[in-house]
């Protein structure tokens, strides 16, 4: 099915199913450990090997010789894999440095190597004897030292009018740089496969959000026609970006298992992770703003810097800018500098995350310069149209009634817009706030739907489920659109058997693959319609029968002995061309910072979303508050902290790269504007699970500034930053 | 037939896809013997005195329900029960546990017959990708014991005093269980509601 008109109504607009706060449907299985992941496929895999990687102990160099002698012979050792013997690789097309390096090594971690052996006990102590020798080369290390030689990409650059001119000729003026730094997914499930060959076909049971992607570079590193690789991914504990990807743990395990000629699993230990595996960039970002003396932005223009080992890409900092604000005259530009740190990549809203960061920030220096309060000066400056691009108008754009509506639910006109003077005891307090943008992207979604002689519904798709609530929201789409309950439909995931979906990434996943699942369930209906005998304009689907005019047949007895099954994609047109489609928010929080250490500790949290038809409001009000939360860590804890000498992530485990815990977060609080967005599918929904972490660094920034006067501009806002410029006690 | 996921728990825990065999423990040849109880069932296992009790659990006696997130305490995801107190399991040995009452998640409820903690969590939507939940569910029977048993915690403001089943407390008693999803806010409404708390 092609989708290249605006949804018109269809029979999801019913909401009988769809909308509606369901439990997730795979709860029960999750919340009794019975949901097996990669690593516990003993209901699959008998008696599989375990494999222990290494990882490089230099970010740059070579390899001069690796002695395997004394692993090899280890109790229990049954392989041990380098790029001595591991035969010619290919490197996938969505990787950038090689998973299994050597003799050359492009990072710290790079995995070099995977010991096989009977137990895990066995193969870690093994793993240990293998002794590497390198020559290790000079790198860069340092984003800021290196910012100068950074080149221009033409990704995400534009300009508008004069965008220099403008801004010199402004008559208030902000230009100011941010820094934000480099931020792992620290996902809770370590990377993990389990790995089986029969024959010259391998089977990888994995974690991975990609089902498609992964199967395609899986067989290109291997050499393998694509049909001889099966990925299988139906739970994932958390991806976040880190799981976009093939990583190593799916190609050591099916090296590994060959080499064994047996099964053979790999997790990453959680110490390799944050250098194995990809990061969030960081950032150095220069933002000018010119307004008029009455709040009008003029001029406004966003650069950032970004590094990434060679053949890498930028984070795309500054998309926002290009859309959120309006304003004449405009500059966005990106600079990609080369680092021989770890491979930089997507997480979680990749560039917005960042970009607004520090661009929110920015809008609340140039409020408090003008004397506008912060959501006024927002609202001032709302565009209904791409103000690069002004005959191209926003699919739906309700930015201002977030803004208005959660001030107001906040408590917003209680703020004292001079900063530092409300006290409580020893707790300085303060309330910030910022907008939220996301675009909503679309991806072709497939899915096959199976109708069987009980009148039960099967749908299977490879899209996943990452905690985004896909297998629930799955199964309300079927259930609406053949007219059966909920409980009389089943829903497989995360199979490369299955149709290609969507997979989960970018906030596209629960759109477009439910737009797949729509697509499939429409042919199902004609095929129902046909064996009843119905026109299928005329067929309606309800309490698991189908009806036309006074007669009804069952769906069980339509569907007959055999059954019937029908495949189709979702493919979407131009419409994300001829409109603009984001989501769009506000993030308020208050904050209470300790007047004699600076301890932050954060009080209250209001999310306000307009993100399209909202398919399940409890499963999107938790991609909502655990964005949030993600938000509470970057704006207040989470760096990657970079060994500018050796060139590692230094802090690579969970005791050393701080994430929000139960006691840094209070009871939040989310409100989902009451919208549909014809424009962006038959679902008439859109992504939400990256919009509710847009803007919550920059809230949380803008009140701490407010409880105590001390501008950070350097992420995470950590006491050391500000201890000094602390109000004095009295 | 191949299972997927369906609100009927039956076809739910049916088997998945694939070559499924038989469980053959027999990694034990030059292990140290040790007798385990886990959710009330007896095991005599021999085992390479370096296992831990969550590789135990999950490698041996294929409980896959305590996570391995860290392997080195710092996550929560491996928390069972060892004669009624929580414990990361990955920082103990197996071999240390012999007579000890161990309790997993499985224990707990099943599927179809859930802990009220367990159907807590899913009212609340006390999770996402799942993989904390085990841990986080264990903790927080254990929490609610703890609080019973009259243990102060960091934030128990009056030491004489019996601890109360407060937001903060349980906060507090239950920051070493990570979530990186992100369902804190709905994990302490869940357990709100257990401790007999309006939520």
């Amino acid at each position: 099915m092609k989708f290249d008109t605006p949804a018109g109504s269809n029979p999801i607009d019913q909401l009988k199913v769809v909308g509606h706060p369901i439990d997730r449907i795979d709860g029960p299985l999750k919340t009794t450990g019975h949901a097996p992941y990669a690593y516990e496929r003993h209901d699959v895999v008998a008696n599989p090997a375990y494999g222990y990687v290494i990882g490089a102990a230099i970010a740059k160099g070579r390899i001069t010789a690796m002695d395997v002698g004394a692993a090899r012979a280890a109790p229990g050792v049954l392989a041990v894999v380098t790029h001595e013997n591991a035969g010619p690789l290919g490197k996938g097309s969505m990787n950038t440095a090689r998973l299994l390096g050597g003799p050359e090594i492009e990072h710290y971690h790079q995995a070099i190597g995977v010991v096989v052996a009977e137990t895990f006990e066995q193969a870690r102590d093994a793993a240990a004897l293998v002794k590497v020798t390198y020559a290790r080369e000079e790198g860069a290390f340092d984003l800021a030292a290196v910012r100068d030689s950074a080149r221009k990409v033409e990704q995400s650059a534009s300009a508008v009018g004069d965008f220099e001119g403008a801004f010199a000729a402004a008559p208030v003026q902000l230009d100011q740089t941010y820094t934000t730094p480099d931020q792992s997914h620290a996902m809770m499930e370590p990377h993990a496969s389990t790995a089986a060959w029969d024959g010259d076909s391998v089977t990888v049971w994995t974690s991975n959000q990609m089902i498609d992607w992964g199967v395609t570079d899986l067989a290109k590193t291997l050499n393998l026609p694509k049909e001889k690789v099966r990925l299988v991914s139906p739970f994932i504990g958390g991806g976040f970006g880190g799981k976009l990807f093939l990583r190593a743990d799916a190609l050591l395990a099916a090296l590994g298992a060959r080499a064994a000629g047996r099964p053979v699993k790999v997790a990453l230990p959680r110490p390799l992770m944050m250098n194995n595996t990809t990061h969030r960039p960081a950032t150095i970002q220069r933002i000018r703003i010119g307004c008029t003396r009455d709040g009008r932005i003029t001029a406004i223009g966003h650069e950032s810097w970004s590094g990434d080992l060679p053949g890498g890409q930028p984070e795309t900092a500054v998309d926002q800018t290009r859309l959120l604000y309006a304003g004449a005259n405009r500059l966005t530009a990106l600079r990609l500098a080369v680092l021989d740190l770890p491979e930089g990549n997507a997480m979680r809203a990749p560039g917005e995350a960042p970009g607004l960061m520090a661009l929110e920030i920015a809008m609340d220096e140039m409020a408090e310069k003008l004397g506008i309060d912060p959501v006024e000066f927002r609202i001032i400056n709302d565009t209904q149209v791409d103000p690069g691009q002004p005959d191209r108008s926003f699919s739906r754009r309700q930015l201002v009634e977030c803004l208005r509506l959660g001030a107001e639910r906040f408590g917003w006109r209680n703020r004292d817009p001079v900063p530092g003077r409300r006290r409580n005891g020893r707790w300085l307090t303060g309330l910030g706030m910022a907008a939220a943008f996301r675009n909503n992207l679309v991806m072709a979604s497939g899915a096959r739907v199976r109708l069987d002689r009980q009148g039960r519904v099967t749908v299977e798709t490879d899209m996943t489920d990452i905690g985004t609530g896909s297998y629930t929201i799955i199964a309300q789409t079927a259930a609406e659109m053949i007219g059966v309950p909920l409980e009389h439909v089943t829903v497989r995931l995360g199979d490369s058997r299955f149709p290609v979906s969507a997979g989960s990434g970018g906030q596209w996943g629960a759109n477009s693959a439910t737009a797949g699942v729509y697509a499939a369930c429409v042919k199902l209906r004609e095929a129902v319609a046909q064996k009843a005998g119905f026109n299928t304009a005329d067929a309606v689907f309800a309490e698991g029968q189908v009806r036309a005019g006074n007669r009804s047949v069952s769906l069980a007895e339509a569907a007959g002995e055999a059954g019937l099954v029908a495949e189709d994609v979702m493919e979407f047109g131009d419409l994300a061309k001829r409109y603009q489609q984001s989501t769009f928010g506000s993030h308020f929080v208050e904050v209470a910072v300790d007047a004699h250490t600076g301890e932050v500790r954060i009080r209250r949290m209001l999310a306000v979303c307009a993100a399209g038809r909202i398919l399940n409001p409890k499963s999107a009000r938790s991609q909502v508050i655990g964005a949030m939360t993600m938000g509470v860590g970057a704006a207040l804890m989470e760096e990657l902290a970079v060994d500018r000498r050796h060139g590692f992530f230094v802090n690579h485990d969970l005791a050393g790269y701080e994430v929000p815990v139960h006691a840094d977060i209070p009871h939040q609080e989310v409100i989902f504007l009451d919208e549909v967005d014809p424009i962006s599918s038959p679902m008439k929904a859109k992504g939400v699970g990256e919009l509710g972490l847009c803007g919550v660094g920059a809230a949380i920034a803008n009140a701490i500034y407010n409880a105590t006067g001390a501008r950070v501009r350097d992420y995470p806002i950590t006491l050391d930053k500000y201890l000094d410029r602390l109000p004095d006690v009295a | 037939m191949e299972a997927g996921i369906g609100t009927a728990v039956g076809t739910a825990v049916t088997t998945l896809a694939g070559p499924v065999a038989a469980q053959a423990i027999s990694r034990e040849s030059t292990g140290l013997t040790v007798r385990l109880k886990v959710n009330g069932t007896e095991h005599d296992l021999a085992l390479d005195p370096r296992t831990t009790l969550l590789d135990a659990l999950r490698e041996h006696l294929h409980l896959t329900g305590s996570k391995k997130g860290c392997d080195h305490g710092q996550c929560g995801a491996c928390t069972a029960l060892v004669n009624g107190r929580r414990i990361n399991s990955c920082l103990t040995l197996a071999v240390m546990h012999a007579g000890d009452e161990v309790t997993t998640i499985e224990g707990l409820g099943t599927p179809e017959k859930l802990h009220p903690m367990q159907a807590a969590f899913v009212k609340h939507d006390g999770y996402q990708c799942g993989y904390c939940t085990p841990g986080q569910i264990c903790s927080a029977v254990a929490v609610l014991q703890e609080i019973e048993a009259g243990i102060p915690s960091y934030v128990t403001e009056d030491l004489t005093a019996a601890p109360q089943r407060t937001e903060a407390e349980l906060r507090e008693r239950m920051s070493g269980n990570i979530c990186r999803c992100g369902a804190y806010s709905n994990i302490v409404e869940a357990i709100t509601e257990v401790a007999g708390r309006p939520a």
